[in-house]
């Protein structure tokens, strides 16, 4: 089985993140960059899936050349080989991402896609469901749990105030949530090994993105604390205030 | 330039989200300011009692796909009828509510368009001609405004956004050809929990617990604190370190790689306010923190704080609740 992961390198979701001076970009000096927290869950079911079925797992990112240090995490994991699609820095968005993702995995042809099911970064999740519509595939997105059969696919997913379980055929998209598996970690071997695996790089050109960037903006400030006091002796000040103020009693 | 607006009304089992009747205000709420045109589009079976419901909220027409087989949920059939609807109203904008469906569907929908999308949208506004689109980044550690500058354009607002608004109109009833089995995807059933459990990101007031809860057993001060709000007013949120730790399902669990949350009141009990958990739930409305470390950092986001132990205080604070609630 050909197994495929789609994999972004994002600020750790420890990192503080501050906006720059041109109020159009985060400032990235002394930001810790890592696989995307999803994205683990994503190549860990790739992982297992090969160790069930078979096969060769490949990893694949569009970003510039400091995403390769995430690709080589993953070869370290265990992934079999890696592609890095370059834009030279050109913007992407949701649909110029997903439409050079989408023309790559056609030409790769794998029989499932595996993703997180949002990048930490933008929070768009939008690429896995996008690619699966464009190539005519299924999708399982965010998914919970998750099983194959030879052709056909099934999982849940969390939806508000419970799960829905989905059905579906491969070619398929998954895009994993937490919870759906525990990731391995690397290990000595895997790390040592990943430096021989093959990493492909490629160019591609985005079409045009039907966005653009206007600022990037700080989260509005929260309105000072105020200590009601210690101990329960604060409960009456507390009851006060949700009664007159926030309104919920 | 008179523009289409088309919102997705998303239902289950015959009852129609709020979530998508906000998106709906919202759509209505722009094309009111340049002469534009609202349509709701909806998918289901036997949901064409709805119609005159979706009317009130603004749409002119709606664009119904009905059929037995649209029952349940299938990701690559609503997204064909939502798709077909959109030509049909030669619709320059799609909305629809950041819902779990809202999510898998617009992406899907915005793909066979070749349509841009903005994802999880908290603030749209028109200057002039262009739609003006807000959303967090960085699970709310920044946000980020960008133009539209193609159409269609696909977007989702989040949940709690802005109040749903009565604005009636027409809603005359035309029909989409609606998908037939067999589907590449489709939702086999719903397992929904417990029925009488409020969801985390729909709830008006979320009582999250952390480590200071010190072992398992105590979680029952954090639901008995959800309720005694009363039924339907609460949910029960979980710090990482506690889900991590496996005392809570990931499915309660507040923060950056859990749920965002945005209720009116957020109660955070023995949380310290790590920066991923932060990012989960900064923008609700207020926010209360029990603590008993005085520099933990829930204290610098949190409106009003109590410092001391979750364990003493919770019990106390229910029956004041309680009481204040009787009186």
């Amino acid at each position: 089985m050909e197994i495929l992961v789609l994999v972004k390198h994002v600020p750790a979701s420890d990192a503080s993140i501050k906006v720059a001076a041109d109020g159009q970009s985060i400032e990235s000096a002394g930001l810790s960059f890592v696989l995307n927290p999803y994205d683990e869950y994503a190549v860990e079911e790739a992982l297992k899936t090969k160790e069930s079925k078979g096969g060769t797992v490949t990893v694949m990112t569009l970003g510039g050349a400091e995403t390769v240090k995430t690709l080589r995490h993953c070869l370290a994991l265990g992934a079999d080989k890696a592609v890095r699609i370059e834009t030279n820095g050109k913007n992407t968005d949701g649909l110029a991402t997903s439409t050079i993702l989408a023309n790559k995995v056609e030409e790769l042809n794998p029989d499932i896609v595996f993703c997180g099911k949002q990048a930490i970064d933008n929070d768009d999740s939008q690429v896995g469901p996008r690619i699966a519509a464009k190539l005519g595939w299924a999708c399982l997105s965010e998914a919970s749990s998750f099983e194959l059969t030879d052709s056909a696919f099934s999982g849940t997913r969390d939806i508000e105030g419970g799960k829905e379980s989905v059905e579906g055929t491969l070619p398929a998209v998954i895009t994993c949530d937490k919870g759906l598996n525990e990731p391995r970690y690397a290990n000595m071997k895997g790390i040592m090994m990943a430096k021989k695996k093959p990493l492909e790089e490629v160019d591609a050109t985005p079409a045009e993105a039907k966005v653009e960037l206007v600022s990037l903006t700080p989260p509005p400030p929260r309105p000072a604390p105020t200590i009601l006091g210690e101990g329960p002796d604060a409960i009456p000040a507390l009851i006060e205030k949700l009664k007159n103020e926030v309104k919920v009693l | 330039m008179s523009k289409i607006w088309l919102t997705f009304i998303e239902q289950r089992e015959g009852k129609i989200k709020k979530a998508s009747l906000e998106a709906l205000t919202l759509a209505k709420d722009l094309a009111s300011s340049v002469g534009g045109t609202v349509h709701a589009a909806l998918i289901g079976d036997a949901v064409q009692g709805l119609c005159s419901q979706i009317a009130e909220y603004g749409a002119s027409k709606v664009f119904l796909a009905e059929s037995p087989d649209l029952a349940l949920y299938s990701g690559a059939a609503y997204s064909k009828a939502l798709a077909q609807a959109a030509r049909d109203s030669q619709a320059n904008f799609v909305f629809a509510s950041h819902t779990a469906m809202g999510k898998d569907l617009l992406p899907r929908v915005a793909a066979i368009l070749g349509a841009g999308m903005v994802s999880d949208a908290t603030q749209v506004e028109l200057q002039g001609e262009d739609l003006i689109a807000t959303k967090p980044v960085y699970a709310g550690k920044a946000y980020k405004t960008v133009k539209v500058t193609g159409q269609p354009f696909c977007l989702t607002l989040r949940p709690n956004t802005l109040p749903p608004k009565e604005n009636a109109e027409s809603g005359e009833v035309v029909t989409v050809e609606a998908p037939t089995k067999p589907f590449l995807d489709f939702v086999k059933e719903i397992l929904a929990a417990s029925t009488d459990k409020t969801p985390l990101q729909e709830a008006a007031v979320v009582v999250s617990g952390g480590r200071g809860l010190k072992e398992p057993e105590n979680w029952k001060l954090v639901e008995g604190l959800a309720e005694a709000f009363g039924p339907g007013i609460a949910a029960v949120g979980a710090s990482r370190a506690v889900v991590d730790a496996g005392w809570r399902p990931h499915s309660e669990q507040v923060g950056q790689t859990g749920k965002v949350v945005s209720p009116t009141l957020y109660i955070a009990l023995g949380i310290s306010g790590a920066i991923q958990h932060l990012a989960g739930m900064s923008t609700s409305k207020f926010i209360v923190a029990i603590n008993k470390d005085p520099d933990a950092p829930i204290f610098k986001v949190a409106n009003y704080g109590i410092v001391g132990d979750v364990m003493e205080i919770v019990p106390q604070l229910i029956e004041a609740i309680k009481s204040a609630r009787e009186a």
